[in-house]
């Protein structure tokens, strides 16, 4: 397997504050990745990092072979990274649709109506609030709407910032489901920052564990749920 | 009742230009949040362009078609070249930007055209079949254009994918960006196409105020009161307020203060919104922790 998204020694800093000490990632082709870590760890500076959103970064990060550190925000998303952000990123003011076709608004195939119906699929509620304004939409909601505009760019990678945040488990078991299915049908490779490490260490095929900015532990879920420390530490066991 | 029904009717006449003018304004406080002081005299600036084609002999609506293309391109210019340098600096360090701008397009359209007032042609010829007792051929034809440029303005807005990602960019900039939409240019879009707006406030204003330097500096004021009127951050307000501001204007001018006193008028109006609703009739009120 070739890595799709790869980070090689990264720095990130906002301004002064530096966040991430070298950290070394990979994100394979088809893959599903979970990054873990306490508050503060730097998961969400990490994805930033990935998309040059407001960070200052050294070091090396490629997407699909390419160097892309330092290159503007647009141009990145634009080689096919889909980012649902801290927060959901939500256009409020806009309706439910428009979220949607903003998510599309670089493409011109004729797929975009077809893409549209099969995000329906995943998330059906969406469609019964199609010309709702968004922020009117409750959090789960709107978090599937930034994910389902994340999906109407078609990335190759999907990078995911805590998914789970706020809302109810069973919600949460609904959304990571269908996840798991567009990360097998489409072969979407995915980057996940979660604090739920319970659900996230069932979903993926690999787990970073991330300590004040530095990756202190990487491998399959089974060994890093075996680990004594991580147990206690985010299993709660 | 005539000579009322005559006031009010030129007053939405008036109140055209100053539509078009607070939804430049709008436009551009939407998208970055700066009230732009040299909007008047971008339009001033636009208005003798016209004047120039039209004098060269070329007929006057191509001259306002050039015009409008020539104003789009220098809002995108000013954008690139001179506001955009500042977009991460204070408010203050924008109003300052702002009225050099205002300082410079001033003297530049004196040092090039002179200070001397000139009339500028209304193409509504003066004894037209659709001029009233009421309304000037002008009046009328003014309304009409400014009504037929609101209407495509918001047809661009609501129903394109240009429109869209503008709207997208002036909401939500960081997410914008995360589906690819390049939000520095869609601001310069923003500035060229309230550059067009302004060139057509101008234009249409021309006739009576006549042509000079300093022409917009009344208009700018009640495009001001008309934008706050109707909620600065809302481009439907806009419009609505520059009417109600025209027809204000005139009443005012007419019964209450005389012409003497009727640009205080809009400094009233001014005053009022910002002290009893600031958020204007259609605004949404946004409250800022400091």
């Amino acid at each position: 397997m070739t890595a799709l998204l790869e980070l090689h020694g990264v720095d990130a800093s906002y301004g002064p504050g530096q966040v991430l000490h070298g950290v070394n990632l990979e994100v394979d082709e088809g893959g599903m990745v979970a990054l873990l870590g306490a508050n503060g760890a730097g998961k969400t500076t990490t994805l930033r990092a990935i998309c040059n959103m407001g960070v200052r970064t050294r070091g090396e990060i490629r997407f699909g072979g390419k160097r892309i550190d330092g290159r503007a925000t647009e141009d990145i998303v634009r080689l096919g990274i889909g980012h649902v952000p801290e927060g959901r990123g939500t256009f409020l003011g806009l309706t439910v649709e428009e979220n949607l076709r903003l998510g599309a608004i670089r493409r011109s195939d004729s797929g975009i109506a077809g893409d549209m119906t099969r995000v329906f699929g995943y998330f059906p509620v969406l469609r019964e609030r199609l010309h709702q304004q968004a922020g009117t939409l409750s959090g789960g909601e709107q978090q599937m709407l930034a994910i389902a505009r994340a999906l109407m760019i078609k990335p190759r990678l999907l990078l995911l910032d805590e998914p789970s945040f706020g809302l109810a488990p069973l919600l949460v078991q609904e959304i990571f489901r269908n996840l798991k299915v567009i990360n097998k049908e489409e072969r979407m490779s995915m980057l996940l920052v979660e604090q739920n490490a319970r659900l996230a260490l069932e979903l993926v095929g690999k787990v970073y564990l991330l300590e004040t900015g530095r990756v202190v532990a990487s491998g399959l879920p089974k060994q890093i749920a075996a680990d004594e420390s991580v147990r206690r530490a985010y299993l709660g066991q | 009742m005539q000579a009322l029904l005559h006031q009010l009717l030129s007053g939405v006449a008036g109140g055209a230009i100053y539509a078009s003018v607070a939804l430049a304004l709008v436009m551009i406080f939407k998208a970055t949040h700066h009230v732009n002081f040299a909007q008047g005299e971008l339009a001033m600036f636009s208005t003798y362009i016209a004047y120039s084609l039209i004098t060269a002999g070329i007929p006057y609506w191509i001259a306002f078609v050039l015009t409008l293309m020539f104003s789009f391109v220098f809002g995108v210019a000013v954008q690139r070249l001179v506001i955009h340098w500042f977009r991460d600096r204070s408010a203050l360090a924008a109003v300052i930007v702002f009225i050099g701008l205002l300082v410079i397009i001033n003297s530049m359209a004196g040092f090039l055209f002179t200070y001397t007032q000139k009339g500028f042609p209304s193409p509504f010829a003066g004894q037209a079949w659709y001029g009233t007792t009421y309304l000037s051929p002008h009046e009328v034809g003014m309304i009409v254009v400014t009504l037929i440029v609101l209407a495509i303005v918001f047809l661009f807005f609501r129903f394109t994918r240009l429109g869209l990602a503008m709207r997208a960019a002036a909401e939500n900039p960081q997410s914008s960006r995360l589906v690819g939409i390049r939000v520095s240019w869609m601001l310069a879009l923003g500035w060229g196409m309230a550059g067009v707006l302004g060139a057509v406030a101008g234009m249409m204003a021309a006739p009576n105020i006549f042509l000079a330097p300093d022409m917009m500096s009344g208009v700018i004021l009640y495009g001001f009161a008309a934008a706050l009127l109707g909620g600065i951050d809302n481009p439907w307000g806009a419009p609505i307020g520059g009417f109600i501001v025209g027809i204000m204007e005139n009443i005012a001018g007419a019964y209450l203060v005389g012409t003497q006193l009727k640009q205080a008028l809009a400094l009233a109006v001014i005053v009022a919104v910002l002290t009893f609703k600031p958020s204007g009739l259609f605004g949404r009120t946004v409250v800022v922790r400091v």
